[in-house]
């Protein structure tokens, strides 16, 4: 293990004291003067808040800073924050940035660059403090890969102990929280230290721009690693006073693979030693005032869950039919009704609006790929989407009790979701409220036709023969 | 007697037949809600087990015909007649198309397809799970036609009510229990009910229907074998007791060869609709009444004289032929493997057959013969309203009233062979059951009115003006009676008007004249009261038990077992648990190895290959399985290898207290395995002939494949 882990560090060490020498690449004349990065390993999804202190020091005003991450967190980068700081500590304000992949070509070994719009342009010699906060999914490497049932699941971390930067950062720290004190080994990096569930790295001094000092932390992380491949929901408004949420999942358990026998019975005998890293629930948080919940599969009702409901949100505990081992898979449907005035609204305009979350509502999950898709009325027109951050959007119909043109549904699809994203949406669309009755009068007509059929046969005399 | 005032009073537009033209369109209107509400109750009571578990498809072969079904509405039918089946009975498969009854996934399939096209988002399951419910109440009304044709539509309305909620059918048609049975018992009645009708019309028209309805018989349940050699026998009946008619002629006749041919296109069925002895009694009957045909023929247009010669020469000489055939056809028997006999057959002709030579067909407990309790379980009180519905049939006895006697011997001597054979006596049972009780009911108001009627002629004739109160409460009491009776059935109704006009001619007449008339028919009225009483008292006790055996006997689903103790409601909800784990988290073309028992879910539930199922068709496969789970691990080990077995899946309650699992089937295993493999012997496996599974088990026992499986780490658990 220890040689493995040892001879991978070299190879990037290697890599990277290459990419040092080529570090005039920067280019701007911005540099950092503190860097802070706190760096959360609790659960399996990574959540990373940086403080920057940034400065101008060239001739022309700034207008962006640049962020950078390497290429294997930046294919992790489920979210990425930042928010511009004025105020001291106690009246500390935040002005929320706009952040978005820069168009600027990669940089050394394939480094990705992240563009941050100031909201004034920094003049020379001016600073300005930025906080940033981004979430990185997948990116704890479960070792050893395979447990049995009675083992701790162990992982690593792979980071750098400096910040990965295109601007010299002239005093930085790096602070890494583990869930437990239990860490098998981390990369020393003087000065480097560790106090209780914190490891501690730096501060460090003037570092120049893109210095990359690769680090390894292997720790125990028992929290269950649910990420769910798939969710497709399904939102059906019905003008009749009713919203139906239709939620599939794919569930696995992305830790550490399970290996040898599971005995159900040591399992639940011992539930402290046996299986600790596997999970028994999950919980998710549904809005206040749901009915019809319902919790199955493909081959019918699951009788794990309990529902609790209260005046501001329910709760639905939900447990998969067996207990998700290191690897295995569960699929199953949670469904709900809501009352429609909770979420559908009129707009000034006349418009209806939806409005409702647009994550997975189940605590602590990573979401592969989201699919939601919003089922109109039929007879709604001119859809249209608000979301806060980007979607896929597609079209499709939907035919459902009695329709004859169909439902109109919206599809938007996200890959890479983390519950941060469990923000509000909004579809706009028109209906008019004559379409409610299309199907009503339909029923109707067909029952008195049939009825008149049944009165025109008893009155007629089909026969040949008198 | 205030009623018909009113309604002659009420309608002035059609002239001459008012009162009893308007009476009998109220009857009418009357009987179609009863008879709505009749299929109401039939569709409701089988929902138990929706309410009390899930929209779930039940038991074991039910999950066989879903995935056959999700099969058909996924592929569409042409794919569905060659679907060869490859996740089961692995390395052979098994060809479903020309290997299923494919009426109840055709009828289910096309349920589904129908709504769809309505756009109506059922799914496949749903309609599986309620197929059978809905077919109950056509059953119902099946029931009333049948009947009706029979003893008329009093009688018919009591059986339909008696059939919607008998616990027999309802065993086998709850909400989940999407099984063949569950249509083909609405086919079995109706097929009767149309043979009848040609029998009572002599139409074609019927005939033909009866010929496709068969068909639809055919295509459902391999039961079909027991309508094409009943009708046969009531045809013989007929014949041998005079009462051979053209009409006779048309309901047979069409039906054996519209019947055959149509039953030879279902796949399964194929050639044996004319190559295997179920269905050579029809065909021999089929001669016969067409010599029977020729002879009355013959008798028409000859002097009796004359015909006398011709008898004599034609029976010398017909009795040479028919000798010949007879030899001709034991001979075709005989040279067949099992004497042209099916297993399942041949156990119905000698109960001791198949625990004699069929361990698998023994090993299935709805095969064996019932106890007496559950003939009361099944039945209820219809077990001894049958005798009296016997009775009433034989006055008069009609070719219709002879065919339900011999439909109701038949059942009754089948439902003692196999018990699952009591859903065949159940309609039987209500349809008698039903003349019973209209019967009664008939006499005992009947009499009733009588006495009502001569109490007011009495009193009439008596003195104009007598207390009011005591004139008023016996017309109280018929008005009541009239409700009760009205509820339950339409013709005494018509009875009674005919009554009151006996009552008015009564008045015109002699009233001497009118008693002698009535005199066999009429009970004194306190009996009657009585009588009416213990009735209703006995309809009460068989509803209560119905509902009782709805909802506590026969809605378990058997995948999702429940248990009450101190601290509530225990579902135990394993066996899904298992395959849902199967299905997700191992290999889609992975082998699993399981008891027969569990190979429909196994394929339907978790999508995996297994090595045998509950089709139970190759005797060698299984014992193969038997002989592994009996064998010492390494030998165990090598047989599943050979089949390339991934995943063995055993069921064990001995932790948990689950009777039923697999190391108390074992024996089971070891007997069919050792009928095959010599080697597996079932002394062996036993202490002193005693089967112990403790520490007085026998090392062969001990050392078995099954028992390692079973209490692996046992000790580890208990101490």
């Amino acid at each position: 293990m220890e040689g493995r882990s040892g001879l991978t560090l070299l190879l990037t060490v290697m890599a990277l004291s290459s990419l040092h020498l080529r570090s005039c690449h920067s280019s701007s004349d911005l540099q950092i003067l503190t860097a802070d990065r706190r760096i959360d390993l609790a659960s399996h999804i990574i959540r990373v808040a940086l403080v920057l202190k940034v400065q101008n020091d060239g001739a022309s005003p700034a207008s962006n800073v640049l962020l950078t991450f390497p290429p294997t967190q930046a294919k992790h980068l489920a979210l990425l924050q930042a928010a511009e700081v004025t105020g001291k500590k106690k009246k500390k304000t935040l002005h929320t940035l706009d952040a978005k992949p820069s168009d600027q070509a990669d940089g050394p070994n394939g480094a990705k660059f992240f563009s941050i719009s100031l909201r004034n342009p920094l003049s020379t010699g001016g600073s300005v403090s930025i906080e940033v906060s981004y979430i990185l999914t997948q990116s704890l490497e479960p070792f050893p890969v395979e447990i049995s049932q009675s083992e701790p699941q162990l992982v690593l971390f792979r980071d750098s102990s400096s910040i990965l930067s295109p601007y010299p950062i002239k005093q930085q720290t790096t602070v890494i929280r583990t869930p437990s004190t239990r860490v098998e080994s981390f990369t020393r990096v003087e000065p480097s230290s560790q106090l209780r569930t914190e490891l501690k790295y730096g501060p460090y001094e003037n570092k120049p721009a893109f210095s990359y000092t690769p680090i390894l932390v292997h720790f125990e992380n028992n929290n269950p690693f649910a990420v769910v491949e798939e969710l497709v929901r399904e939102i059906e408004i019905s003008h009749w006073g009713n919203l139906q949420i239709t939620e599939h999942y794919t569930l696995v358990h992305n830790g550490a693979r399970h290996k040898g026998g599971f005995s159900r019975v040591e399992y639940q005998s011992r539930p402290a030693l046996s299986g600790v890293s596997s999970f028994k629930h999950l919980v998710a948080k549904l809005p206040p005032r749901v009915h019809s919940v319902y919790y199955r599969d493909s081959i019918g009702n699951i009788s794990t869950s309990h529902l609790r409901t209260s005046y501001s949100k329910s709760e639905l505990e939900i447990e998969p039919r067996y207990p998700l081992l290191g690897g295995w898979k569960a699929t199953f449907i949670i469904g709900y009704g809501l009352p429609l005035k909770d979420v559908l609204f009129e707009a000034d305009d006349g418009k209806r609006y939806l409005n409702f979350s647009f994550g997975c509502p189940i605590a602590e999950t990573v979401v592969n790929k989201i699919t939601n898709k919003v089922v109109l009325p039929e007879g709604s027109k001119n859809p249209s989407v608000v979301v806060p951050f980007s979607v896929e959007r597609r079209a499709e119909t939907k035919y459902s009790y009695l329709d004859i043109v169909g439902r109109p549904v919206v599809v938007l699809e996200k890959e890479n979701v983390v519950p941060e994203h469990n923000s509000l949406f909004q579809v706009y669309y028109e209906f008019h409220p004559m379409f409610m009755l299309a199907e009503p009068l339909m029923l109707t007509s067909v029952f008195f036709f049939f009825f008149v059929a049944a009165l025109a046969y008893v009155h007629m005399d089909i026969s040949i023969r008198k | 007697m205030a009623v018909p005032v009113d309604t002659v009073t009420k309608q002035p537009q059609p002239p001459p037949p008012s009162p009893s033209s308007l009476r009998f369109a109220f009857g009418n209107v009357l009987a179609f809600f009863i008879l709505l509400l009749i299929g109401v109750l039939a569709f409701s009571i089988r929902l138990f087990s929706v309410i009390k578990y899930e929209s779930v498809i039940h038991e074991f072969d039910p999950y066989f015909n879903y995935r056959v079904t999700q099969f058909l509405t996924k592929n569409g039918i042409y794919d569905f007649w060659n679907w060869f089946d490859d996740r089961t009975w692995y390395p052979l498969g098994r060809v479903i198309g020309g290997t299923v009854y494919p009426g109840l996934t055709l009828t289910a399939g096309t349920i589904w397809k129908v709504l769809q096209s309505l756009n109506i988002p059922l799914s496949v399951e749903t309609v599986c799970v309620f197929t059978a419910p809905v077919f109950s109440a056509f059953a119902a009304w099946a029931t009333y036609l049948l009947t009706k044709e029979v003893k008329g539509t009093g009688a018919g309305l009591t059986a339909a009510v008696l059939l919607a909620m008998v616990p027999s059918y309802i065993s086998r048609s709850v909400a989940g229990s999407y099984d063949n049975e569950a249509v083909a018992i609405f086919a079995l009645i109706f097929t009767f009910y149309l043979y009848i009708k040609t029998l009572n019309t002599g139409s074609l028209f019927y005939a033909t229907l009866n010929s496709l309805s068969y068909f639809y018989m055919v295509c459902s349940w391999g039961g079909y074998t027991f309508i094409i050699n009943l009708i046969p026998m009531h045809v013989l009946l007929c014949i041998v007791t005079g009462r051979y008619s053209s009409r006779l002629y048309i309901a047979y006749a069409p039906l054996v060869v519209l019947g055959t041919l149509l039953a030879a296109l279902v796949p399964v069925v194929g050639f044996n609709a004319v190559m295997t002895s179920e269905h050579f009694a029809s065909f021999l009957v089929f001669i016969v009444i067409h010599v029977v045909a020729l002879a009355y023929y013959i008798k028409g247009i000859l002097s009796p004289k004359m015909f006398k010669v011709a008898a004599t020469l034609v029976v010398s000489v017909g009795l040479v032929v028919c000798l010949a055939v007879v030899g001709v056809l034991v001979a075709v028997v005989a040279s067949s493997p099992t004497k042209g006999w099916s297993g399942r057959s041949l156990s119905l002709l000698d109960p001791t057959y198949a625990s004699k030579y069929i361990p698998i067909i023994a090993s299935v407990s709805e095969h064996q013969p019932p106890t007496w309790p559950s003939y009361f379980m099944d039945l209820n009180v219809l077990a001894f309203l049958v005798p009296a519905g016997i009775i009433a049939c034989f006055s008069p006895l009609s070719d219709a009233s002879s065919f339900v006697i011999l439909y109701l011997v038949m059942s009754v001597y089948f439902s003692g062979v196999m018990v699952r054979l009591m859903l065949v006596l159940a309609p039987a049972a209500c349809i008698m059951s039903g003349i019973a009780l209209s019967e009664a009911f008939e006499v005992f108001t009947r009499s009733i009115k009588f006495y009502i009627s001569s109490l007011s002629e009495f009193l009439e004739t008596d003195a104009g003006d007598v207390m009011p109160g005591s004139n008023g409460s016996p017309q109280f009491d018929v008005l009541k009676t009239e409700k009760k009776e009205d509820s339950l059935k339409e013709r005494p109704s018509r009875k009674n008007k005919k009554k009151e006009k006996d009552v008015v001619v009564v008045k015109e007449k002699s009233s001497v004249k009118s008693k002698t008339e009535k005199r066999p028919l009429v009970l004194p009225a306190e009996v009657s009261f009585f009588a009416l009483f213990l009735t209703v008292l006995l309809g009460a006790f068989y509803v209560v038990h119905s509902v009782w055996a709805a909802a506590e006997a026969y809605s378990a689903p058997s995948i999702v077992l429940t248990s009450h103790s101190h601290d509530g409601l225990h579902v135990f909800d394993d066996f899904r648990e298992a395959y849902a784990w199967l299905s997700h988290n191992t290999e889609v073309d992975d082998k699993v190895a399981s008891w027969w028992d569990y190979g429909y879910q196994t394929t339907a539930m978790a999508n995996r290959t297994v090595i045998v199922d509950n089709n139970t068709w190759n005797n060698t496969h299984i014992a193969t399985v038997g002989t592994a789970m009996s064998s010492p691990e390494k030998a165990g080990w090598e047989i599943f290898n050979s089949l390339d077995v991934k995943y063995v899946l055993v069921v064990f309650g001995g932790l948990v207290g689950y009777p039923s699992d697999d190391i108390n089937k074992f024996l089971w295993m070891v007997r069919i395995g050792g009928g095959v493999f010599p080697h597996i012997k079932e002394p062996d496996y036993l202490r002193d002939g005693q089967y112990r599974i403790d520490s007085q088990a026998t090392p062969t026992m001990l050392n078995s494949l099954m028992y390692k499986l079973s209490y692996f780490r046992y000790g580890v658990y208990t101490t």
